[in-house]
């Protein structure tokens, strides 16, 4: 899937991958697409509930081997 | 909605121990990044996280305030632990166990959180019984008391003590 911006939180523990994707989503335009790549295996439902509450939409989640991939649309 | 949309997290950091302080910091960077407002409001040995490493009280202490001065831990990187302390073994070894696992240390985390605009505030009521002066304390700190907390309390809907 086309993404706007890829933020790499591999290796990163939690509450870094929520921290950071605030933070990069931050910088985007509303319809924009991140794509977020994490390690941490609490992310696969962290980012989901981040996202939630939050108010974007998860558009698409992923594994690739270890890493977990989300596309997130923001609101 | 019913109830008007309330968009707060307040925490109450009681405990001066890094194993506590760094659970309220995760949870409260964790509710910045999720949008919400943030206030941490440290009181009695919570206080003991925001002291700066190498800063004296100044000389007008009286007798016990500098006693609490000298025993109490200066900053992140003095706080025991809650359990397993071992006499200061135990904090090392949890860092590093930290280290190992990525995680960032309490230092990392007051500056994250610093940076997300959460507010952090002081209790001056503890801050005169532990005789703690705003100039042994980490700047960017707001100074207030327990109206303040509470008036923050109502506007949220996730207020933890810990």
């Amino acid at each position: 899937m086309e993404s706007n911006k890829v933020l790499n939180a591999e290796g990163l523990a939690c509450p870094m991958p929520v921290v950071k994707a605030k933070k990069e989503i931050d910088n985007l335009n509303a319809g924009d697409i991140l794509e977020i790549h994490a390690t941490d295996k609490g992310a696969a439902s962290d980012i989901p509930a981040w996202t939630k509450s939050s108010g974007h939409e998860l558009l698409q989640q992923d594994n690739e081997g270890e890493t977990l991939k989300f596309w997130i649309k923001k609101a | 909605m019913a109830e008007e949309e309330k968009n707060g997290t307040t925490m109450i950091v009681f405990d001066g121990d890094l194993d506590k302080a760094m659970a309220s910091f995760i949870i409260a960077t964790g509710a910045a990044a999720m949008g919400k407002q943030v206030t941490m409001f440290f009181t009695f040995w919570g206080l003991n996280v925001l002291r700066k490493e190498n800063v004296q009280g100044g000389s007008d202490k009286k007798f016990m305030e500098k006693m609490f001065e000298k025993m109490m831990p200066r900053g992140p990187e003095k706080l025991g632990l809650s359990k397993m302390n071992f006499g200061g073994m135990g904090p090392k070894m949890m860092k590093k166990m930290m280290k190992s696992h990525n995680v960032s240390s309490l230092q990392e985390m007051i500056e994250m959180a610093q940076e997300l605009d959460i507010k952090m505030v002081a209790c001056t009521m503890s801050m005169d019984v532990m005789g703690l002066k705003e100039e042994e304390l980490i700047d960017g700190l707001e100074y207030a008391g327990v109206a303040s907390y509470l008036s923050e309390a109502e506007q949220s809907n996730l207020n933890l003590f810990i």
